[in-house]
């Protein structure tokens, strides 16, 4: 059953992977990468880690995607770059990449011993058990977390808020060298 | 008969690959974005496997904690975008070169 439940999971996170990468409309890859999160939440279940799986709905699917698609939204048809031709040799340089991080994680995975699962109690990955050690032995990183996300939110005001958008600004400077101009001709004039 | 660590790593590993292949190729920033929460998750897979496997409650804690951290990263991303749109430059990465070296 558990083997049932792995295959279709990671089938799915793989192809909604590969949706995220191929689509042309970034609005169709958010939504792919939304089945992605699903698919791992699934995948964080049969490793008995509830409480991950938790968060990684509430916080990725439900905060962060949100926010992914308020800025899809937002640019609009900009999103999408119209002519996605690339060099050559930036395709054959990211599959070597791919597939030296793969064979890599292969030969290290076919060597490993590590096979045979810990015999956990039932209360593994329940919000008591991650909730104690995150707030005592990782109690520094905790903090450090929130400190993080205190930034994140400033910088977000910061970008978000910035000067007006340079077609007003033109505008506005436009205007003031006409004046300036029209002011200087009549000065010209009453000499 | 349930699925071995090893498995759960090459799920892993393949989403990694895939992210990668999505952060080198893409021009759309926004889509670049998308591809890296795919590679942060594949690893946030592994740190889980990893910490089911050994026992201990410390991988779900790291999980947790990347979690924090590519929040982070996605408010000053599209903070990012949202800036280069209010300032009418183009959408893709290979014409926003201004920064480089």
């Amino acid at each position: 059953m558990a083997t049932v439940v792995w295959f279709v999971a990671s089938a799915c996170a793989i192809a909604s992977a590969l949706a995220v990468i191929v689509q042309r409309n970034p609005f169709i890859a958010a939504i792919a990468l939304l089945g992605n999160l699903a698919s791992l939440a699934t995948l964080y279940l049969l490793l008995q880690s509830d409480f991950v799986a938790a968060a990684q709905i509430i916080v990725y699917a439900g905060a962060v995607m949100v926010m992914f698609l308020f800025v899809i939204a937002y640019v609009g048809p900009h999103a999408e770059v119209p002519d996605e031709r690339r060099h050559t040799w930036q395709l054959i340089a990211a599959c070597v990449a791919a597939g030296a991080i793969l064979v890599e994680i292969a030969l290290a995975v076919g060597r490993s011993t590590l096979d045979s699962a810990a015999s956990v109690e039932d209360s593994f990955g329940s919000p008591q058990a991650v909730g104690e050690v995150f707030l005592t032995r990782y109690v520094g990183a905790f903090e450090l977390v929130s400190l993080l996300l205190l930034v994140a939110a400033i910088a977000g005001v910061v970008l978000g808020s910035g000067p007006r958008p340079s077609r007003v600004v033109d505008e506005r400077q436009r205007r003031v060298q006409e004046a300036r101009d029209l002011a200087a001709s009549r000065a010209g004039d009453d000499r | 008969m349930t699925p071995g660590l090893g498995s759960y790593l090459i799920v892993s590993g393949i989403l990694f690959a895939i992210g990668l292949v999505g952060v080198l190729l893409r021009r759309s920033p926004l889509v670049v974005l998308l591809s890296l929460e795919v590679m942060l998750n594949s690893a946030n897979l592994a740190l889980v496997g990893f910490g089911r496997y050994v026992g201990g409650q410390d991988g779900q804690v790291f999980a947790l904690v990347v979690m924090g951290v590519a929040a982070a990263e996605v408010v000053v991303g599209l903070g990012l975008i949202v800036a280069m749109e209010r300032r009418r430059l183009v959408l893709d990465t290979d014409q926003l070169v201004e920064l480089r070296g």
